[in-house]
């Protein structure tokens, strides 16, 4: 299977060139990041100090190809340094502790408003100049809006005014984490509201670029031709028109994740949600290097990986992609 | 007929012509437009045609004069902007013709022409690359041909598929294949034998093999005359290469800027061509024997259609043409000069055995 | 973040000739309302910082006017520190433009040149420059954009400029580049080579012209990822706090939690705004998009030809039958349109 080694490839090369950049972001920059940080938290450690300078590649701690290769082993073994702001922790614990919030919450209501939407899609353009039209512009305003906004808009209205919602926070005060039904409860009471945020603002862009899709490949000269032979209404749609233009929507789902992704991270930051978001805030706040680059890698590696599963999926489901060389 | 061609010639002839017996397909005045921003382009513009039973019409004509528009028209296919402004188009085929008045397409409901097509009226398109759904492989979209629009089990309808394969002479293990792994050839003939899986009266075919090679045209042309004759359906062939429905068709119909110029017997059209776009077509290809000659071609191009000219829409480029030529109404009228009352034309003034006019013959004998 | 996604999948068709009306005409409705919303907060852009009735950065040390609702002397109320939102607006929405729009013609620079020349040299050169387009795309831009600029913080406007172009111009390089690889392969310029025009002669003068309407959408595309990510980047804290764009204005509000303390005019305008410019672009970018991509543009005519009920892959319509069908009312409103002016002639000559 030629095209997906390829594409496996192509991502490998990506991550590695996140990596390097990663790795020369701070030697580049102008300033010395490291007097900053040591301003900033006088109580670190004299180690904490030297492991900065290795991270930043200050005082020359070997060459550059020397500490270039213990990164890469360090990225191998997940261990990204001490973090600065919390010391003594290491980031990889902060990472783990977050990165499941902000999994679940946003890959389930992007996969979420990504079906619903695409769906949505598929009627809009089969009945395109019909009622569904006329929601258009309605849907191209609020794909305009930030996500984060959005989100401030319905919290204000659902969880300060209506008091439907809980104003924010991952869970009830109080509450232990743990396995049991009191604290699974109230994580998915806390976590509805920002899921719907990110559904309300991402379906609108699917929607339209299925239904974009849909109206060209209903031009296709197999879609009339599919009309010419009498077949049912459904399966013209469906199998001959839908599963064609859901692979331009998908390869589009790819491209645009990272957008979403990051999105939806600034979103938490509203709703103080204890995802991987706030835990950038708090990174950015107070100049924590080495939490904010870890946080890029673990981003970056995560949006990768999940087009490499887009891409199977296209694989499975275009003929033509598991037979010919791809040219993407 | 005076060969001057200041004089206004007289025009010939008298009275329509007789409708073909047993026809199996009407299309009346039939007329369509596409509306766009900057006005109506008349793509048809009142055409008359009759398909009888069994037999091969060729509809031969340049790019754009509007021989698929016409044919897609007719069976409604056609998408946006396009629009049916007259005309009737009635289907009487032989499995529905129990009494029942022929129907018109136009004014048919969705769940009739439903039933109409496919089973009645099947079309084989130019680009089978194009017209085969890429994700479907050979085997499923047979199936959906025939469970569309037969009865049958599931076993019944999987022989089925796999007959026609050997139909049209492609192994049966092509069935599990995808559109994408079939060279142009076979393509063409997964095409034909779709066209063929609901037993259709009639079978159209939108320039079969114009994108493929001469070697593999001929096949395919052939097996399309033997199918013809073990089934027995009427076809309708489009094409711009007037030197193939010499061969194929039993009648051929000249179009031109969206209205029909001449229709007559393949033998007819070859020996007594009748009009000047004819005549041109013909000499604008070389035969394989006889003496070597001039390619003449036909000067200009075709007309903008948003703008119709009045009269002929040849004119601008007829060697034959004069200020009378901008009064003519375009009814197509027998040819006087022939044996075969059907052989009509839309040239009131010219005639087979009319001689070149002289600019164009001196033309001629400078290069000579 | 908004999720900037392309709109039309595949590259736009050659511009036809000019027989039909002009570009303007051409665009549908909402593409108007589009170029007209941006076009107020362009005026609002350049007029706006010269008529704020406060400076945005005064903060008024009266007690009261801490966080005061909207009323005569301040119609926007005031934050926290008795800042007026009104003239923080007006200025922030000046920045906000300022800046997208730069970004916009930095980057759209870039993709054309990058786009172009990858598709006009061929072989290795644009293997090697298609690859470090899509990585670049793969990427998510919102986390290197805030590492970088982490570190950058102290320099103000001009790195974030330069940042968000350095990552914005993957996008539009990677449509153009489709484009005139289409284009490359036309006789046209076959014959230009052949007569041994200068390649940058042929770039500039026979391909850029023939995708002006791609590079326009890329543009307004550029503008609004800017846009996006200046938002969002100002929200988090990472960019210069001093200038007082829309996004600076919502980190402020939620770090002095606006929200929690009810203080709706803080945070609703600027977010208002950055939607409604938002809005603008997309708007404005379907009006691009149809008059580049015909296939789009005579969709949305079917239902035109024939009322509301003809949907695109319905069988043709047929004159005597779309008459029919209109009602009395819908038919006295059609006789008002064009459409209806030509179905006459259309029956008159017959």
């Amino acid at each position: 299977m030629p095209f997906i080694l390829r594409r496996v490839g192509f991502y490998l090369v990506a991550a590695w060139v996140a990596l390097t950049v990663n790795f020369f972001i701070p030697r580049a920059m102008p300033g010395n990041a490291v007097q900053s940080i040591m301003g900033k938290f006088p109580n670190l450690q004299p180690s904490a100090y030297h492991a900065l300078e290795a991270m930043l590649g200050v005082g020359h701690p070997g060459s550059i190809w020397n500490q270039y290769g213990s990164y890469l082993v360090d990225v191998f073994h997940l261990n990204f340094g001490t973090d600065v702001s919390q010391y003594p922790a290491s980031v990889s614990t902060l990472l783990g502790e977050t990165i499941p919030w902000t999994l679940t919450l946003v890959g389930t209501a992007t996969v979420i408003a990504f079906l619903v939407g695409t769906a949505l899609g598929i009627v809009a353009g089969w009945r395109h100049g019909g009622a569904l039209d006329r929601v258009l512009p309605g849907l191209m305003f609020l794909q305009a809006i930030p996500y984060f906004f959005f989100a401030l808009i319905l919290v204000e209205l659902f969880a300060a005014k209506l008091h439907v919602f809980p104003l924010g926070q991952g869970y009830a005060q109080g509450l232990i984490p743990g396995w049991h039904w009191d604290f699974i409860s109230s994580a998915v009471y806390h976590s509805l509201l920002p899921a719907l945020t990110i559904v309300l603002t991402s379906i609108a862009g699917w929607m339209l670029q299925m239904r974009n899709v849909m109206i060209t490949t209903i031009g296709e000269d197999y879609v009339i031709a599919a009309q010419a032979k009498g077949l049912p209404s459904r399966r013209v749609i469906f199998t001959y028109a839908a599963r064609n233009a859901l692979l331009p929507q998908l390869q589009g789902f790819g491209l645009a994740l990272g957008f979403v992704v990051s999105g939806a991270l600034v979103m938490e930051i509203v709703f103080s949600y204890p995802g991987i978001g706030l835990l950038l805030l708090n990174a950015v706040t107070s100049n924590d290097y080495p939490l904010m680059q870890a946080i890029f890698l673990v981003i970056t590696f995560a949006v990768l990986l999940a087009n490499v599963v887009v891409d199977l999926i296209i694989v499975f489901a275009d003929p033509r992609a598991r037979a010919r060389e791809a040219t993407r | 007929m005076s060969a001057n061609p200041d004089q206004a010639p007289t025009p010939v002839t008298v009275s329509p012509p007789a409708p073909s017996p047993d026809p199996v397909l009407t299309i009346r005045d039939l007329s369509v437009v596409y509306r766009t921003p900057g006005g109506d382009v008349r793509a048809v513009d009142k055409v008359n045609l009759d398909l009888a039973a069994g037999e091969v019409i060729g509809l031969a004509g340049e790019s754009g004069s509007g021989k698929s528009t016409l044919v897609y028209g007719a069976c409604r296919l056609l998408r946006a902007p396009a629009l049916i402004t007259s005309g009737s188009v009635r289907y009487s085929g032989r499995r529905l013709l129990e009494g029942a008045n022929p129907a018109d397409v136009l004014k048919m409901r969705p769940d009739e022409l439903q039933r109409l097509r496919w089973r009645e009226i099947a079309i084989v398109f130019q680009s089978a690359m194009n017209a085969l759904n890429p994700v479907l492989n050979v085997r499923d979209q047979l199936l959906d041909v025939i469970h569309a629009h037969l009865r049958c089990p599931r076993d019944e309808a999987r022989e089925r598929a796999a007959s026609l394969l050997d139909l049209v002479g492609i192994p049966r293990s092509r069935l599990r294949s995808y559109p994408h792994e079939l060279s142009g050839g076979m393509r063409q003939r997964v095409m034909i034998a779709m066209a063929l899986a609901a037993e259709p009266e009639v079978v159209i075919m939108d320039e079969p093999t114009t994108a493929l090679d001469v070697v593999v045209q001929r096949d395919i042309l052939a097996q399309i005359v033997e199918l013809k004759e073990q089934l027995g359906f009427s076809i309708l062939f489009i094409t711009h290469d007037l030197s193939l429905l010499l061969e194929l068709a039993d009648r051929i119909a000249v179009m031109y800027s969206g209205q029909l110029l001449e229709i007559g017997t393949a033998g007819e059209i070859h020996h007594e061509a009748s009009h000047p776009y004819t005549k041109g077509l013909l000499n604008s290809f070389p035969s394989l024997r006889g003496p070597r000659r001039e390619l003449e071609g036909i000067p200009g191009s075709p007309p903008d259609l948003r703008n119709p000219p009045p009269g002929c829409p040849f004119l601008p480029r007829c060697g034959y043409g004069t200020a009378a030529c901008e009064e003519v109404d375009m009814h197509l009228l027998p040819v006087a000069t022939s044996k075969d009352p059907q052989h009509v034309t839309a040239c009131p003034f010219v005639l087979p055995e009319t001689p070149i006019p002289e600019p164009l013959a001196a033309r001629r004998e400078d290069r000579a | 973040m908004t999720a900037v996604l392309p709109i039309s999948a595949e590259p736009a068709a050659l511009p036809q000739e000019d027989i039909q009306p002009g570009r303007w005409r051409r665009m549908p409705p909402k593409a108007k309302v589009g170029a007209v919303l941006l076009g107020l907060f362009v005026l609002t852009a350049i007029i706006g910082p010269l008529v704020t009735p406060y400076d945005p950065s005064y903060q008024n040390p009266s007690p009261d006017l801490s966080l005061h609702a909207p009323y005569g002397a301040h119609l926007l109320g005031t934050t926290q520190s008795g800042q007026d939102v009104l003239s923080q607006l007006l200025v922030g929405i000046r920045l906000t433009l300022e800046l997208a729009f730069l970004v916009g013609v930095v980057a759209t620079a870039l993709s054309v040149i990058v786009g172009v020349t990858a598709a006009f040299l061929g072989g290795a050169w644009d293997e090697l420059l298609s690859l470090l387009t899509n990585v670049f795309l793969v990427i998510p831009a919102l986390p290197l954009l805030i590492v970088l600029l982490g570190y950058l913080q102290t320099k103000g406007q001009t790195a974030t400029i330069v940042v968000l172009s350095v990552l914005g111009w993957p996008w539009g390089a990677r449509v153009i580049r489709a484009q005139t690889l289409a284009i490359r392969n036309r006789d046209f310029i076959a014959a230009a080579e052949e007569t041994g025009e200068k390649t940058w002669r042929i770039l500039a003068f026979e391909i850029v012209p023939n995708e002006v309407s791609l590079i326009a959408a890329s543009f307004v595309n550029t503008v609004l990822y800017a846009i996006g990510a200046s938002v969002a980047l100002a929200f988090i804290g990472v960019t210069n706090l001093n200038s007082w764009s829309l996004g600076t204005m919502l980190y402020w509000a939620q770090s002095q939690q606006a929200l929690q303390l009810g203080a709706w005019w803080w945070f609703v305008p600027p977010g208002l705004a950055v939607a409604l410019i938002g809005a603008g672009l997309v708007l404005l970018n379907t009006g691009i998009d149809e008059l580049g991509n015909p296939r789009l543009r005579d969709a949305t005519s079917a239902s035109r030809i024939a009322g509301r009920w003809l949907r695109p892959a319905d069988p043709t319509p047929v004159l005597a039958e779309v008459s029919q069908r209109r009602g009395r009312l819908a038919g006295f409103l059609h006789s008002f349109s064009r459409s209806s002016l030509l179905d006459e002639t259309q029956r008159g000559q017959h």
